[in-house]
């Protein structure tokens, strides 16, 4: 399984591609890809976003799910999705829980 | 200290405007990221894994009050309330909008400051002691020096370019302060028989991947041919460096595969025909940008011993502070001061804007309006008069800025590791404060005595753990992190490459296996003045690799 994550080229903010079509300051609703055409699809919406300047960086990621959410295979990207371990007062986890209850 | 002239300040001007052209342009999608991305760099501009970085160059580690406060507007108004002091005597900022890059690199030309240089394959800010002008074992200011560099090597058009990127230190002292020794070139001034000033010169020292101790190809180099002998190695280097191989591309591998004494010899050649041109300093230019460095006029204040014993009587932290952080001064009346940006399970080298802030007015109330940033991620006001010293202690209890713990096991150097670096693969910061936590009793720390811990969160070495006493470095092994120790390494005169003891350790385990190596030492050192590092160079890695690895140890 694989999302499309991003930095936001504006102020940097990573972001991931949602399932309603736009970059999400959080993880919670990206668009999953669970095969081939899925990323090829996913790969294509980042290049497009690339180019057209909105975001830079543009990577596609593993993850799972972890009771229903969504979480990255790796530690680096649980970092992105959630804000430096040792400030949690900084990054999306400082946040309103805004989007989980959604 | 050093003031821009008229051509200092159209230059920044000039740099500001033409960047914030650049970001202007790149916001309006008119180039690409990867047309953008060089001219980023070339301005301290990166990309971490939450948003961009902004490197702002401190040449050789000295601010002004006025300098400190802007730092800290910067973070108020564009970032999250804190700084970052870098390894390299810089400042990062974390969390910078790009489309504000433009505001605070004008907000920093305003007090002569800017982020040139701070990346890309050219002459970083050069770094020097930051006790430069206060320490009572220096031979001469280092900083002149640097400066001199600095004007050299700003926007160099030959040499900005390199084959990678290039660092120098200069130290003015025997005890060296700047770990001069592994860095591109480093610089120890000294004086000759004669009394004459000149450099003892060092080349191809660098951390990284492949850590390498420089190798000194010049035992005396006279002051006025600074230029003309550092232009010689550049131009040598940038013929010949690996530009094949990013991985080989410092000059430390130059140095190492063409070997020392064919390298000399090029250098030298290429410096036969430099030595009598342009670039000879003139005397007189040499003593004009010295006399900016300068100390200020430290009037007598002999009331100083007096004050000190009896506030020493009065507070004993006051004591163990005076004990650890406070060093002697060339005037007697003074002392330096080591403010300790280490707070117990504190983030290494973070402060915050407000305490910038109140840093800036103890300087200038009581520390002639100087400060420096040191390679190991503290602040330092130069000169304090020693009857000020209670004073300035109490202004920094109340900001929490008065940790008595210089040089002790729990002032760490560490990066930023995977919690913010885009290239780390391994958490550095909560490894440090775990470690400061395991270790926050004082009276232990003053017992184990001086030990220079330092994590890296990846192989490039930012966090110096090649020259810890003890080093950690974090790889990813498996999705997992994992912490490799190395021990005996030194930053110092007697620069050695820490090895690595063994297998890594978890996350969960990197602490306790810290303790057992400082156990261990406690164990086994002749006694209290046998210094962490000189029992390791005396019992080499068996007891700590017995302690560590029990009979595993010894299978392997």
């Amino acid at each position: 399984m694989k999302i499309l994550t991003a930095n936001r080229l504006t102020d940097g903010e990573a972001v991931w591609f949602s399932t309603d079509h736009r970059w999400a300051e959080t993880i919670d609703h990206s668009e999953i890809a669970s095969d081939k055409a899925g990323e090829e699809r996913l790969e294509a919406i980042g290049h497009a976003g690339l180019a057209n300047n909105e975001v830079v960086d543009v990577n596609l990621i593993d993850v799972q799910l972890v009771d229903g959410e969504i979480r990255p295979t790796r530690l680096r990207e649980q970092i992105r999705a959630a804000g430096p371990t040792n400030r949690n007062d900084l990054g999306k986890q400082a946040r309103p829980a805004v989007s989980r209850a959604a | 200290m050093y003031r821009y002239d008229e051509f200092d300040h159209d230059f920044v001007k000039a740099r500001v405007a033409e960047f914030t052209d650049q970001v202007e342009r790149r916001l309006a999608g008119e180039i690409t990221e990867d047309q953008f991305r060089p001219l980023r760099l070339m301005n301290g501009v990166y990309l971490q894994l939450h948003a961009y970085m902004l490197r702002v160059a401190i040449p050789y580690g000295t601010l002004n009050s006025r300098q400190l406060r802007m730092l800290a507007h910067i973070a108020r108004k564009y970032d999250k309330g804190y700084g970052h002091f870098t390894t390299r005597q810089n400042i990062q900022y974390n969390w910078p909008a790009l489309s504000d890059m433009p505001a605070i690199l004008a907000d920093l030309a305003s007090v002569e400051m800017h982020a040139i240089q701070t990346s890309g394959n050219c002459i970083r800010n050069v770094t020097a002691d930051h006790f430069a002008a206060a320490a009572a074992d220096e031979v001469a200011d280092p900083r002149p020096y640097a400066e001199i560099l600095r004007q050299w090597s700003s926007v160099h058009p030959e040499f900005s370019y390199l084959p990678r990127k290039f660092k120098i230190a200069v130290t003015g002292a025997e005890r060296d302060r700047a770990a001069i020794q592994v860095h591109d070139i480093g610089l120890h001034l000294k004086k000759n028989a004669a009394g004459e000033l000149g450099f003892a010169v060092y080349v191809g020292g660098g951390q990284g991947r492949t850590p390498m101790i420089a190798k000194k190809i010049r035992d005396f180099l006279p002051e006025e041919d600074l230029l003309s002998y550092t232009t010689a190695i550049l131009r040598v280097y940038n013929l010949n460096g690996r530009r094949d191989n990013k991985y080989k591309a410092r000059i430390k591998i130059l140095v190492h595969e063409t070997g020392v004494e064919e390298l000399t010899r090029q250098v030298e050649a290429e410096w036969e025909a430099l030595k009598d041109g342009e670039l000879k300093l003139p005397e007189a230019d040499v003593r004009a940008i010295e006399a900016y460095f300068a100390p200020p006029a430290l009037v007598a204040r002999p009331e100083g011993d007096e004050a000190v014993k009896t506030a020493r009587l009065d507070s004993r932290s006051f004591g163990e502070w005076l004990d650890q952080n406070v060093l002697t001064h060339k005037n007697p009346d003074y002392a330096a001061v080591t403010i300790s940006l280490k707070g117990i399970g504190e983030v290494p080298g973070d402060a915050t804007d407000s305490q910038m802030e109140a840093v800036a007015d103890i300087a200038e109330k009581y520390g002639f309006d100087e400060l420096r940033v040191s390679h190991e991620q503290n602040l330092i006001l130069p000169h304090v008069a020693r009857a000020d010293l209670k004073a300035v202690y109490d202004a920094l209890v109340e900001i929490d800025l008065a940790t008595a713990n210089s040089n002790l096991i729990s002032d760490i150097i560490a990066c930023p590791g995977l919690d913010y670096c885009a290239l780390a693969n391994a958490r550095s910061i909560p490894v440090a404060q775990q470690i400061s936590l395991r270790f926050a009793s004082l009276e232990r720390q003053r017992d184990i005595g001086e030990l220079k811990l330092k994590i890296s969160g990846c192989i490039n070495a930012c966090g110096h753990h090649h020259v810890g006493h003890i080093g950690i470095l974090g790889v990813e092994k498996k999705g997992a992190e994992l912490y490799q120790v190395t021990l005996g390494g030194s930053g110092d005169e007697h620069t050695s490459i820490g090895e690595i003891v063994g297998r890594g350790f978890g996350p969960e385990e990197i602490t306790d296996a810290i303790e057992t190596v400082v156990d261990t030492y406690l164990r086994i050192r002749n006694d209290r003045t046998e210094k962490f590092i000189d029992a390791y160079r005396r019992v080499g890695a068996a007891p700590f690799k017995e302690a560590l690895y029990g009979s595993e140890a010894k299978a392997a």
